[in-house]
């Protein structure tokens, strides 16, 4: 069966670099899976998970908006940061979640609460990613 | 002349300075190794990324895209990455002088810029002499990963955005080699000298639309220059501390040379002295 290689990397540099049958992403626009040979696209990402399919088994990434670059046998995501589940530092995550929702429960302007939405949305990520309930 | 004890003193101390700067240049060696290997994990991001802003920027016709486009500028900011401390030769030094030279040849009132900085020594510098200091990052650690900065980048960008300012100019050490580096002014946004690279350019599918990627797109891009920028400033800063602390060892390595050889010439003229007086004591005694 045919592969592709994927990529997943970041500022900080590659998290992620290895041969998959299929990639599940969340795009702006929904979901997308991706086989080999499929049409170069460029999609933006949203905060969520990205289902990696592997001979039979899947992994999941982490990952921080960014967006991703198709090309028929390489896939490339681009993003501020991901993390394998292996690497979530999920005491962090929870922390932070806890953070953001005590902000959120604070009646504060529209600006610091959309960051904190979006860093709950963050935290309730990796946490997702590292318990594998997704 | 100085007596022996002081001489000695002196000898001491300098050796002592020496180990410590000694200490201190090997410490920058190692965190410029570091340093370089970051640098190194960030080039595949920053090329991939280039790649594609360039396949769309060149693909879409219309490249009407607020942050492309040039506008009247009615004020400047100046994002200036310094470190957080001195003992690192001219480092700091000359960034500030490129950049507080520039600002004074472009501006005549406090008005038309406002400054970022990252790294206290510019931070101090500019709001010491009453700039418009409108953010800053200080405290960063010697390997900053990406968070570290986001917020500030992030901010830059935004503020470019909603028009608080009309240019970003970019100041920082260019790391050349272990024993050069250059002050580099780059101009950040708006993003009007994209590295168009035809050949590889595939066209894309767009989804949702080649607008709504430029959206996401050219902030996380305009950020990732100012990281590649702060890891590059990194690198040089190690690299030029690493020099300053080397002279500083090789002086007193001189220093304790020259005071050395004064001692010796010290103790063999009390010696002599001494001889002299024994000599001619004996003598007044026949």
């Amino acid at each position: 069966m045919k592969t592709l290689t994927v990529n997943i990397v970041t500022p900080d540099g590659p998290v992620y670099d290895s041969e998959v049958d299929m990639i599940i992403a969340k795009t702006a626009s929904g979901e997308i899976g991706i086989l080999p040979g499929h049409i170069p696209t460029v999609a933006p990402l949203v905060i969520g998970a990205v289902k990696l399919k592997k001979a039979g088994k899947s992994e999941y990434v982490a990952v921080n908006g960014g967006f991703v670059e198709v090309r028929p046998e390489k896939v490339s995501i681009l993003t501020q940061s991901a993390e394998v589940a292996s690497d979530i530092d999920v005491a962090r995550a929870k922390e932070s979640m806890k953070r953001a929702e005590q902000r959120l429960q604070g009646k504060t302007d529209a600006l610091d609460s959309s960051r904190a939405e979006l860093s709950l949305k963050r935290a309730m990520n990796r946490i997702n990613v590292y318990e594998g309930n997704i | 002349m100085a007596s022996l004890r002081d001489i000695k003193g002196k000898i001491t101390s300098t050796k002592k300075t020496s180990q410590i700067t000694k200490a201190m240049q090997m410490v920058s060696a190692s965190k410029l190794n570091r340093a370089e290997e970051n640098a190194k994990a960030y080039v595949p991001y920053m090329t991939k990324i280039q790649e594609v802003v360039g396949a769309i920027a060149t693909g879409t016709s219309d490249g009407a895209h607020p942050m492309l486009t040039s506008r009247p500028v009615k004020k400047t900011a100046y994002l200036v990455i310094t470190a957080d401390r001195g003992l690192a030769g001219a480092y700091n030094s000359n960034i500030i002088r490129a950049a507080s030279n520039a600002i004074a040849e472009r501006h005549s009132s406090k008005d038309e810029y406002v400054i970022l900085a990252i790294g206290r020594m510019g931070r101090d510098f500019f709001s010491k002499r009453g700039s418009n200091v409108i953010g800053e990052v200080i405290g960063l650690p010697d390997q900053p990963a990406f968070s570290d900065i986001k917020e500030i980048a992030r901010r830059a960008v935004g503020m470019f955005t909603d028009g608080t300012y009309d240019e970003l100019y970019m100041y920082y050490n260019h790391f050349v080699s272990a024993i050069s580096s250059e002050v580099t002014e780059k101009k950040v946004l708006p993003l009007t000298d994209l590295a168009v690279e035809t050949g590889t350019t595939a066209s894309y599918e767009f989804d949702p639309s080649a607008e709504a990627i430029l959206e996401v797109l050219l902030p996380q891009y305009a950020e990732s220059l100012i990281f590649g920028a702060l890891l590059d400033g990194k690198a040089s800063e190690h690299a030029m501390r690493m020099s300053a602390m080397k002279s500083a060892t090789d002086n007193a390595t001189d220093l304790i040379g020259n005071l050395t050889l004064v001692y010796n010439r010290a103790r063999q003229a009390a010696i002599t002295q001494e001889i002299t007086e024994i000599v001619g004591g004996a003598a007044a005694l026949d």
